[in-house]
């Protein structure tokens, strides 16, 4: 992968990292080697930082709600933190709500959130 | 790569513009290159973040429409700095759109995809034309001001 996405393992939670120039094809392979490590690791969550995201079009969006609703059948919550505010308006104006997944202001709100489960 | 069969956009819907750059378009990476090189160029001239992010945004759709649906294309930029706007066209040599105005409606997908993506560009752009035809590519021209 040229994006250097980062995955972590942080209490039983994966933080992804994504980078700005990551390629559709690259999220795809990110969502495969995150459904493996899920169901491998016994996953709680995992917390999906796009903080480095200056935008997040209709496919992007589709990716991580599907990646939201393949972890929660993996019995894994997914959260995504650090939207800016102008991906969100963004999102909004696509028509985008993505009610399938879970925000959280910051990494630490997310592990707050992931231990009272 | 042969040339549409349609008019494409030309001087006169381009007006004093000046060409900044160009990039083929073929793999997901070069709609990363295209979009961002974009951002870059608001940037540089002012632009506020949230506009940037929904140009940009915007020119993502666009230029994916033209790697997915029809094998490639071409994306220029160019800036007209008395008016200070930006404006992008991004034309392909694909399969055409047959009924633009349900292809622009939003719900309509040609497969795969959610159908939020060209009527969501009109909406994130300022100004937003399409030329295509059956079997002769699409271009889509649009524009932001600085």
């Amino acid at each position: 992968m040229a994006g250097v996405t980062s995955i972590n393992l942080v209490e039983h939670a994966l933080l992804v990292s994504i980078q700005d120039d990551i390629t559709d094809t690259e999220i795809l392979e990110l969502q495969d080697r995150l459904s493996n490590k899920i169901a491998q690791n016994r996953i709680d969550g995992v917390i999906l930082d796009i903080s480095a995201l200056e935008i997040v079009d209709t496919f992007v969006g589709r990716v991580i709600a599907q990646l939201a609703g393949i972890s929660k059948l993996l019995a894994a919550e997914t959260y995504v933190v650090g939207m800016r505010p102008t991906v969100a308006v963004t999102l909004v104006e696509l028509g985008m709500y993505l009610p399938e997944i879970r925000t959280a202001l910051s990494l630490t709100h997310a592990l707050a959130q992931l231990r009272e489960i | 790569m042969p040339l549409p069969s349609y008019a494409k956009f030309d001087e006169s819907d381009l007006g004093a513009q000046v060409l900044l750059s160009q990039h083929r378009l073929k793999t997901s990476g070069d709609a990363v290159t295209a979009r961002q090189a974009v951002a870059r160029y608001m940037k540089e001239n002012g632009a506020s973040a949230l506009s940037v992010t929904r140009f940009a945004t915007a020119v993502s759709e666009i230029v994916r429409n033209a790697i997915n649906h029809a094998g490639g294309g071409e994306f220029s930029i160019y800036v007209d700095r008395r008016r200070k706007t930006l404006t992008v066209v991004c034309w392909d040599n694909g399969p055409g759109i047959a009924d633009v105005d349900l292809a622009l409606s939003d719900g309509y997908t040609s497969g795969g995809g959610l159908g939020r993506g060209l009527g969501g560009a009109k909406r994130l752009a300022g100004r937003f034309e399409i030329r295509t035809a059956v079997n002769a590519g699409t271009s889509v021209l649009m524009s932001v001001n600085l």
